[in-house]
């Protein structure tokens, strides 16, 4: 009997370990890929990218998609007519799926033609005729897969068959047709469809000629939820020319409209997909265009699995494309235009890995496993030093790995906004002015950005980012509310200022002449992270330096967003990221008619400033020019004066990336740059051994020290059998 | 013993009807259509209008619980909490924030939690009993204080320690283990082997000390000292007469737990990026989507009255005598 | 200084639950069947140790509960006092310079430099990039690479030497009023006590209380100097932030039992006793409660309390308040999930009780059933509810940092464990690992947690007669 307990101690001890250790060389193979690798051993050598995403996209559908985490997949997958230069700065718009990029034509109200420089005033429409590439091709998808009588296969599915099908690929046969104009046609009615909920609805029926008449006739055609052929519906503003020619009609004169064009919103569908998804049984399963696009790009979703992975493999009808001949001049130097002229995609597959942790996504970038990674603020100690002028440098210990960093100020700001609407902190008075004035001063966003974003961002001095038309550099850049200007360099007020503005605003040390209370401010917040705690006492301490008591009201963000639109907080932290480069995206965020409260706008803070809405009226249609600078400049002053936010910092994007990794240039417009990324899979793979020794002593030394463990435990029992059996 | 089951199950429809209308009331009070529609629509440039739409396609533009504007059984039934909640019932659980069907992610994401949770289960089952044994051998020896103590710390450490520990030591300093991640098939056993050793260990202080006082309790009783009496040697007696007793508490205790291993555990599952239900749950809770949320209450609850009938059933299959009750 | 007294909802249900612990021990006092168990409680050595440690821990607690509003000095033009909205406890009030002494960011245990280098500007006008000194941790150094190590030694020295002599004191006092009480005279009850013969195991109590000094005072003393566990992200100093959390855990541990007390000891009798439909309808209560999962209906009432008080704004003028009432809301729904077991038990336990020859005796004599509840049946149950108390104390501490990880946990501006752990999870990417904020918290916890479980294993010995005779 004896044996059999030691056999069972035994059980639960070594061989556990041992056989744990067993399993790993077993899964591992012997000497293929490191141990730890997540990623089996056949796809070593494979030239496939490794990225992750955090947060799975909610609609891959190119008329819904309006994320960037949603970009990251469909803008490799979708093509717009226009897309952005991947190397020239500034950002400049080059044609995609178009031959070219459209020049508007100007019509007056009885439709006839209009010189270029005719005032915004006469200008009633504008035409913009697109002209297509022939011999762009869909991927292949079951949606257009024809049997040999040339009927479609799969548009006449039934419930009972579509029981054998779990994900797209399970469709044994797939198709392909040529893009044509009638389906960036069908993908703008798309648009209109309410049942879509575009999110750029609202603003194309502003500008689209007939968009809002089609919505309406469609809602009055009825909804049975089922397929609505939209080619059955007019348009009137949008016209098709010829197979590969549509005209677009808009109201007035919007020059911003060719950015619009540049995003996937704007890309060919074909009808097929749209009838072939409208089956039903396919929705309960998740096949849905929301789920599973259809494009004529260089990559198509292979694996599309969000709880997991999302899987990028090269298209195999892609049209083709070029790297790009030209850049800045320094791309020369960087090795960007090595690869110029090869055709694109430069690698077979993407892999995103879903990856929630911020931990586990940093130390697999550390060990080779991810290409790219974005800098955390708390890994970021071990990746950047800042050199003597400020600049950003990696650590020795990134350099020994060869990784590298490439860093770009986004086109998004995040401010601290003050909610005009509210009696005590808005409003049109000389008092709230000075009160909002001497907040702006001693929230000191220079710490802000040192301590939660190590220095990775760039202090506001108004709304518009650097980089945008109309934004200012050096001197005349600074706010001259907040900073003063000392040996041409922005130095932050003293705090001396900041408490003499609120003497004036009527809160001597924070206390109100009035009623001698403290001024107590609210501060709406809807973050719920593990670092929101620091950033809300952060807060405190700030405005605490002015007497100020600031109550934390921390929520939902659903509640936050319900805040804001009734206007019932005070303070706020708020972002916007820029849809296309112009100052107009910013600077409406400000505009009047915008407002939250009244107009459910964009205008967060409710700031209605008359002349301010004057000027962004004019400078709104004009093309960019000195005049039009003048004008923002006007803009800017007011703003800064009137405070109605903080101006708080444009973030800078740092990223971090391998040696085996080429062609990395941040390009923070174009979110379709993975056809032009390089990857050297040989050199991956031998760096992900050499990084990753497993080390087995520990084990060892466990199943010793486990089996040492059982001799005592043996003695005693011995002793216990034979006292017990006297 | 069929007619008892029958009765059992009836039994259960109450307890779920009333778990569907307290969730049904805890979530459209926190989450009003008005706060779905805006959740799924996305942030940038939502217009009233557009808000107005969706309700009206999802049916969520009705009245909660009561139509006034409806004629006869229509008062009741044209109702959100009639055409969502009820549908509960039939196991369809709508579609999510993202437009995603639930019941079709539900059972892609129940396979890995199971092959957490099982496995778990299982060999925390053998190590647990394996030194719970062992400590009741030497009972009332300092080997058996120690143990205890052992155990009492081991139990008084964060399950969130052996987790951040777990993989800072396996992963990072010994490369013996992917830190996070999943895949499908046999490949996914590589990742599964971290979080299931921290899992066992994390189990090892309370659930060897719950077994050892199972197995004191029975070495007391008459019969082992009877059978001692007999001569036979310590061992013989451990095994063939307290173990096997004391597996009828023991089994019945893992037979609650069984259904609601579907569920998955929380938190390990979203430290090591598993795609299980538990980091669907957590996933749900922190984007407030609340359509999973209260799919994953219901099937929980379900599970849960599950769990207890299973219990039931085995007492009667153990213990005849309980049946007559 | 000290202004008006503020009671939060937490403190009036803490001095509550301490008024009935109280009358509750005068009660038992006068009952053997409840104080023979308690008596062996604090005769046994772990009972006891772990006790001084748990009534240390209880002490920070009822001090952080005490709170009040700091008034400002009169104001310059009006005359009148003011009063600020923030709020102060006693505690803050005692470790006033561990508040309010704020660095900038990390720094190390002990450090004089910040953890992270930074761009300072040299006198001549370069910027060179370096470790910044501290504004409080070892600023009293002139030079600390060369100081700073013997610092450390000589504070730590007159730290452990207070606490001895704090010790030998609080001995002393102890063996007079033993030999007081007693013959033998003074050498006699310390010989008694020193060689660990006395009927209460003295000698430990001392041991632990010595150790605890002896910590306290070496904490005080470095701490008044140093940051003694470094400081978080924003410059917090983690000793502080460790020993709010106190407070937090105690209440997360004991109210939500107390909260949940009358409604179960009531239902689980009521459904015991009376049997029948009343029976039915408990069941079905705590069943179907009991069948939603824990984390979710938490996660749902957390949500509901955010929009009620994101709609009635103006009720909670104070973060303090916000907190405060998230913690009692949290405390009552951990409550409503984690009645029912001892609901089920009182059940059982009533359903045995009702059959007992005297209760029958009593229903024949035609004793009400209030009466009869009160009388015969609360009293033998309550043994039941005390070892349920002590055991869901350090399982709902734990409970709590998992809580905070998924968000739906204590206020995130509150201090807590559990928030400090969640913030830690990011901390653990940095390399070099800030490692501090983590330790801290779990050593804090651990040790409440272990003495909890220690102390309820005692506890549970002590009244349990069926595993008594194990041991």
């Amino acid at each position: 009997m004896a044996r059999r307990i030691h056999g069972c101690t035994v059980g639960s001890g070594w061989p556990a370990a041992g056989l744990i250790a067993m399993l790993l060389i077993l899964l591992n193979g012997c000497g293929e890929r490191a141990w730890n690798a997540p990623y089996p051993a056949s796809e070593a050598k494979s030239n496939t990218l490794y990225s992750s995403f955090s947060e799975r996209p909610k609609h891959l559908d190119p008329a819904r998609s309006y994320a960037a985490n949603e970009y990251a997949f469909i803008a490799q997958i979708y093509e717009p007519p226009l897309q952005y230069h991947f190397l020239k700065r500034p950002y400049q718009l080059v044609p995609l799926a178009a031959e070219k990029v459209p020049e508007p034509l100007f019509l007056d109200q009885a439709g006839n033609p209009l010189p270029d420089d005719a005032p915004v005033a006469d200008v009633a429409f504008s035409d913009y005729e697109i002209h297509i590439k022939p011999g762009m091709r869909y991927q292949p998808h079951p949606a257009l897969a024809k049997d040999d009588a040339g009927v479609y296969r799969y548009h006449q599915l039934t419930e009972e068959a579509v029981e054998r099908f779990n994900t797209l690929a399970d469709f044994p046969h797939t198709g392909t047709r040529e893009a044509t104009a009638e389906d960036f046609i069908y993908q703008i009615k798309r648009l209109a469809n309410p049942r879509l909920h575009s999110p750029i609805a609202s603003i194309m029926a502003e500008y689209i000629v007939g968009f809002s008449e089609f919505a309406s006739e469609l809602t009055a055609a009825g909804d049975n939820g089922g397929f609505i052929d939209l080619r059955q519906y007019r348009m009137a503003g949008v016209t098709q020319l010829d197979r590969y020619r549509f005209k677009v009609r808009l109201r007035g004169k919007y020059p911003q409209f060719v950015y619009w064009l540049a995003m996937t919103f704007f890309a060919p569908m074909p009808w097929e997909a749209d009838l072939f998804y409208s089956q039903p049984g396919l929705d309960k399963r998740n096949i849905s265009l929301n789920w599973y696009p259809i494009g004529t790009g260089p990559f198509m979703l292979a694996e599309n699995n969000p709880n997991l992975r999302m899987v990028l493999a090269r298209n195999p009808h892609f049209h083709g494309e070029a790297y790009p001949l030209q850049g800045e001049p320094e791309d020369g130097e960087n090795g960007m235009l090595d690869d110029a002229g090869k055709a694109l995609p430069l690698i077979d597959k993407a892999v995103y890995s879903l990856e929630q942790e911020v931990i586990p996504r940093w130390n697999k970038f550390l060990q080779g496993y991810y290409d790219t990674s974005g800098v955390s603020s708390d890994s970021f100690d071990q990746a950047v030093k800042f050199g003597s002028g400020g600049e950003a440098n990696l650590t020795d210990e990134m350099l020994e790995r060869n990784i590298k960093l490439a860093t770009a100020v986004e086109t998004s700001i995040f401010y601290l906004g003050f909610n005009m609407a509210d009696p005590v902190i808005g409003g049109d008075s000389e008092e709230n002015r000075y009160l909002r004035q001497a907040i702006s001063i001693a929230v000191n966003f220079e710490e802000y950005i040192s301590i939660f974003l190590n220095g990775r961002g760039v202090v506001a001095h108004g709304p518009l980012p650097l980089g945008i038309f109309g934004s200012r550099e050096g001197p005349e850049g600074i706010n001259p509310v907040v900073f003063d200007i000392e040996k041409g360099k922005p130095r932050r007020k003293s705090l001396q200022e900041a408490r003499a503005l609120m003497a004036k605003a009527g809160y001597p040390n924070g206390k109100s002449i009035r009623t001698g209370r403290p001024l107590v401010l609210n501060y709406e917040s809807a973050s719920a992270g593990p670092d929101s705690k620091a950033q809300l006492n952060w807060m405190r301490k700030q405005l605490k330096q002015l007497g100020i008591q600031l109550v934390i009201r921390a929520t939902d963000y659903n509640r936050f967003q319900e805040k804001l639109r009734k206007g019932t907080g005070q303070l706020f932290m708020f972002g916007w990221n820029a849809d296309y480069p112009d100052p107009e995206n910013f600077l409406f965020l400000l505009y009047g008619p915008n407002g939250k409260v009244e107009h459910a706008g964009e205008n967060a803070v409710n700031y209605d400033n008359p002349e301010f809405n004057a000027l962004f009226d004019q400078m709104k249609n004009m093309e960019n020019s000195p005049e039009r600078q003048e004008i923002i400049d006007r803009m800017v002053d007011i703003l800064r004066h009137d405070a109605p936010w903080i101006w708080g910092f444009y973030p800078k994007a740092f990223s971090l990336y391998h040696d085996w990794y080429g062609n990395v240039k941040p390009n923070l417009m174009a979110n379709n740059t993975l056809k032009y990324k390089r990857i050297d899979p040989a050199t991956r793979n031998a760096r992900q051994q050499a990084w990753n020794p497993p080390v087995v002593w520990p084990l060892v030394l466990l199943v010793l020290v486990l089996m040492a463990s059982t001799v005592p435990a043996m003695l005693v029992y011995r002793r216990h059998e034979r006292s017990a059996a006297r | 013993m069929i007619a008892y089951i029958v009765r059992r199950i009836l039994y259960a429809i109450p307890i779920l009807i009333g778990v569907n209308i307290l969730t049904f009331v805890l979530f459209f009070v926190v989450n009003s259509p008005d706060d779905m529609a805006r959740m799924n629509l996305g942030m940038k440039r939502v217009t009233p209008e557009a808000i107005e739409n969706w309700k009206a396609e999802r049916g969520y533009d009705k009245p909660l619980l009561f139509n006034s504007a409806s004629q006869g059984v229509g008062q009741v039934t044209d109702t959100i909490f009639f055409q969502k909640s009820l549908k509960l019932f039939q196991f369809d659980f709508g579609t999510s924030d993202s437009d995603r069907d639930i019941g079709y992610d539900i059972s892609q994401r129940m396979w890995p939690s199971l092959a957490i949770a099982v496995p778990v289960l299982l060999i925390g089952l053998l190590v647990n009993i394996t030194y719970a044994l062992l400590i009741a051998f030497f009972r009332a020896t300092y080997i058996d204080i120690w143990s205890v103590v052992l155990c009492v710390v081991m139990m008084s450490i964060s399950g969130l320690f052996y987790i951040i520990g777990g993989q800072y030591l396996v992963s990072k300093l010994l490369h013996l283990m992917p830190i996070s991640g999943y895949d499908t098939g046999f490949a996914a056993v590589k990742f599964l082997i971290l979080p299931v050793l921290i899992g066992v260990v994390g189990g090892i202080g309370s659930g060897t000390r719950w077994y050892r006082t199972l197995f004191l309790e029975e070495i007391n009783r008459d019969y082992v000292r009877t059978a001692r009496a007999k001569g036979l040697s310590e061992g013989i007696v451990l095994f063939r007469h307290v173990l096997k007793n004391a597996m009828i508490p023991i089994l019945t205790g893992v037979v609650v737990v069984l259904p609601l291993l579907f569920m998955g555990s929380l938190i390990t599952e979203s430290f090591f990026g598993i795609p299980g239900l538990g980091s669907y749950t957590i996933d749900a809770i922190n984007r407030q989507d609340f359509a999973i949320v209260r799919a994953m209450v219901f099937l929980g609850s379900v599970l849960y009255i599950i769990g207890l009938l299973l219990t039931d059933i085995s007492y009667t299959l153990v213990d005849p005598r309980v049946r007559l009750s | 200084m000290m202004g008006g007294l503020v009671i939060l909802w937490t403190d009036a249900l803490v001095f509550l639950l301490l008024f009935f612990s109280v009358a509750f021990a005068v009660y038992a006092a006068r009952r053997e069947h409840l104080r023979g168990p308690w008596r062996q409680v604090v005769r046994s050595r772990v009972g006891v140790s772990t006790l001084v440690i748990l009534s240390f821990y209880v002490v920070i607690g009822l001090l952080d509960s005490i709170h009040f509003e700091p008034q400002f000095s009169p104001d310059q033009q009006t005359g009148a006092q003011v009063q600020s909205s923030e709020v102060y406890s006693l505690f803050d009030r005692l470790v006033q310079p561990l508040r309010v002494r704020q660095e900038k960011t990390y720094s190390a245990p002990l450090a004089t430099h910040l953890y992270a280098k930074e761009n300072i500007e040299q006198p001549d006008g370069t910027v060179i990039r370096d470790f910044p000194r501290l504004q409080y941790g070892g600023a009293h150094l002139a030079d600390p690479e060369r100081d700073w190590a013997q610092d450390i030694m000589r504070l730590s020295l007159i730290g452990l030497i207070k606490g001895l002599v704090v010790t030998l004191v609080m001995a002393n006092i102890l063996f007079a009023l033993l030999a007081a009480r007693r013959s033998g005279g003074f050498a006699g009850a310390a010989k008694e006590v020193l060689s660990g013969k006395s009927d209460i195991p003295w000698r430990s109590v001392l041991i632990t209380l010595g150790l605890l000094l002896m910590v306290l005072f070496w904490a005080v003393e470095l701490s008044g100097r140093y940051h003694l566990l470094g400081t978080d992200k924003v410059g917090e100093d983690v000793f502080y932030q460790a020993l709010k959390s106190i407070r937090t855990g105690l209440l997360i541990g004991t109210l939500t039992t107390l909260v949940m007390l009358p409604a179960a000891i009531l239902l689980g009798i009521m459904a015991g006793y009376f049997r029948g439909w009343v029976d039915d309808l408990i069941q079905y209560t705590y069943t179907t409660l009991n069948s939603i999962p824990g984390v979710l209906l938490i996660a749902a009432a957390i949500l509901m309390l955010q929009i009620y008080m994101s709609n009635h704004a103006d009720e909670f003028n104070s973060l303090v308040e916000r907190a405060d009432l998230r913690l009692l809301f949290l405390c009552i729904i951990l409550g409503v999930t984690s009645w029912t077991g001892l609901c089920r038990l009182l059940r059982g336990e009533a359903m045995k009780l009702r059959e007992v020859d005297y209760v029958q005796a009593a229903v024949a004599f035609g004793v009400g059933h209030f009466q009869i509840i009160l009388r015969h049946i609360l009293p033998n149950v309550l043994h039941i509810v005390m070892i349920t108390v002590v055991l869901d104390f350090s399982g709902l501490v734990l409970a709590e940092a998992v809580l905070s990880y998924v968000n739906i946990g204590v206020d995130p501006t509150m201090n807590s464990w559990g928030n400090m752990i969640n913030s830690a999870r990011l901390e653990m990417a940095r390399e070099p690992v800030v490692w501090w904020s983590l330790m801290a918290a779990m050593i804090f916890m651990f040790t409440l947690v272990l003495s909890a479980n220690l102390f309820s294993d005692v506890v549970r010995d002590a009244f349990d007669p069926r595993l008594r005779s194990s041991r």
